[in-house]
């Protein structure tokens, strides 16, 4: 790719920026797609859960000796259909297994680093993310995971949407909720290994979550919420890439502190305007 | 049964008045050991308006779950449409509204999102929703008086309302069964009127039969072609009139209800 691109002004004039710019959009516009569906489930914690998995998988690369995008990739979807199906089983509470899956992915993930001698300063871009370092090939998988997720919701949205809402209703109405529910959670662990190198396994699930907390706020519908959602989260990378080149602050923490900051705006603003709608509803 | 002989994607006819749609023969279940239903015999008939009433614990919600397939009994059988309810291959001719759907997340969706989820069945789930899907989806609205607040936010309407949405969701795959878990719980008297209305209408016009599980009868007493009392087996099947005339009259005391079954035991 002849980086950097013309045509872009300061702070993305330079290639390393451009780079995290495209790598940090993709990720910023698709993990709160699925994060809508993720938060009307009321799993808002499981992509912290992967994301810990990633971890463990990013450990099982350095050791098995490849490349550590691969080992999260293989770990994270394993992990999500794993909590997946024991949610299903009621095995265990939801509250329970993601504890167990967040400590010990993390702590596999350590052991194995230390195995592998990567762990090192190289690990740390895995926890908080490294988006201006994201190389070529990097770029290539978090696009081509990005389409993968563009093209399953395509096909999923509506009945992702009538299975998180109401998983009882769905059964009975012969919708196929074991399968919706799996690639929900296969969706989830693409997103998450997508995002790790920008904002890195530990905010993975505040990029997911927190745009589709503003979201909700601003929009009436749940189409509108996906896209208010996936506009907020491309905003707050945009943003949060240039404030972190500005001040030369870490870029995984700014995105995420933006998309923060953008909830604290929304929800004062909709609290401004909330007696007025109390008006609205109690003239119903 | 004829349903039985066909191909498992045979288009089933639409049920002749009269025929049989869904099926109980000695169905009892239990949870461990604690018997919940023994030996419950129960038919619905299509076009009829069947209510199935009974106290607290009686078994109702776990009968419900036992006759549409989310349960399978310990003993007995249960028959949706002439098949096992595992068998039914076309699920959209069974219309559903649970008793509390859990749409109460912060997540806005609009009456019409929730309602078009009910031609997914219909359609297929991977079908993109046609132009004939959006008018189904609108009618239904109309049946239940929504139209006006299709696009608004399901968490701003009254729980009426709300109710009124969901029954629209089962109304909008054209089923030829609907059941219903307590629908009309602390629903104000205008969604009652509707409720009653849009019933009626899919009975008349689509020949569909009701199954309607309820505390709170005096809003259809008048339609209701049969009542079935269920205190863990049948205590009761027939006629609202003769039910009446056992000393209850329907809904008007609906607290009294319980009571009058302690005696009937």
């Amino acid at each position: 790719m002849p980086w950097p691109i013309d045509l872009l002004p300061y702070p993305f004039e330079l290639g390393f920026m451009q780079r995290a710019l495209v790598a940090g959009l993709v990720v910023g516009i698709f993990a709160p797609m699925i994060g809508t569906f993720v938060v009307q489930k009321r799993i808002s914690l499981v992509g912290d859960g992967i994301g810990h998995l990633a971890f463990a998988g990013i450990g099982a690369g350095l050791v098995a000796g490849i490349w550590p995008i691969w080992g999260a990739l293989v770990v994270a979807v394993a992990g999500a259909l794993g909590l997946e199906w024991l949610r299903a089983r009621r095995a265990a509470s939801g509250d329970l297994a993601l504890a167990l899956f967040f400590y010990s992915g993390i702590a596999a993930g350590v052991v194995l680093a230390s195995v592998g001698g990567g762990l090192d300063a190289s690990l740390l871009t895995y926890l908080f993310g490294q988006a201006v370092t994201v190389s070529d090939s990097e770029i290539a998988v978090i696009v081509g995971l990005g389409v993968l997720i563009v093209a399953t919701m395509l096909v999923f949205r509506r009945v992702l949407f009538a299975v998180v809402s109401d998983e009882e209703w769905s059964r009975v109405a012969g919708l196929p909720v074991g399968l919706v529910n799996t690639v929900l959670a296969v969706l989830v662990a693409v997103s998450v290994v997508a995002a790790m190198r920008i904002v890195g396994v530990l905010l993975i699930a505040a990029l997911m979550v927190l745009p589709v907390a503003s979201g909700q706020l601003l929009a009436r519908s749940f189409r509108a919420t996906i896209r208010w959602s996936s506009a907020i989260g491309g905003l707050s990378v945009v943003v949060g890439l240039a404030v972190s080149r500005f001040w030369g602050l870490a870029p995984g923490g700014t995105i995420v502190l933006v998309a923060a900051l953008a909830f604290a705006g929304v929800a004062l603003a909709r609290r401004g305007a909330l007696p007025r709608l109390r008006t609205e509803r109690s003239g119903l | 049964m004829a349903a039985l002989d066909q191909g498992p994607r045979a288009v089933s006819p639409v049920p002749s008045p009269g025929e049989a749609i869904l099926e109980a023969q000695g169905v009892s279940f239990s949870y461990g050991r604690e018997p919940v239903l023994e030996d419950v015999d129960l038919t619905v008939r299509a076009g009829e308006f069947v209510a199935l009433v009974g106290p607290n614990g009686s078994g109702k919600s776990t009968l419900l779950k036992v006759l549409l397939g989310t349960l399978s009994p310990s003993t007995g059988v249960v028959r949706l449409f002439g098949v096992p309810p595992a068998r039914v291959t076309e699920r959209a001719r069974i219309g559903y509204v649970p008793q509390r759907p859990v749409l109460d997340s912060e997540v806005p969706a609009t009456v019409e999102e929730i309602v078009a989820a009910g031609r997914l069945a219909r359609r297929g789930w991977w079908r993109p929703l046609r132009r004939e899907d959006h008018e189904e989806v609108r009618h239904a609205l109309l049946s239940v008086g929504l139209d006006e607040l299709a696009n608004r936010p399901l968490n701003e309407l009254s729980g009426g309302q709300q109710q009124r949405a969901f029954i629209a969701r089962a109304f909008a795959g054209g089923p030829d069964l609907l059941v219903l878990d307590e629908p009309i719980a602390g629903v104000d008297a205008e969604s009652q009127r509707r409720f009653r209305g849009s019933l009626t209408h899919l009975i008349a016009e689509h020949g569909a039969g009701v199954l309607l599980v309820s505390h709170e009868l005096s809003a259809v007493a008048p339609d209701l072609d049969r009542v079935i009392v269920l205190k863990r087996r049948v205590l009761f099947d027939g006629p609202p009139a003769e039910l009446a005339a056992s000393g209850v009259s329907l809904g008007i005391h609906p607290e009294d209800l319980p009571l009058w079954l302690e005696g009937l035991r």
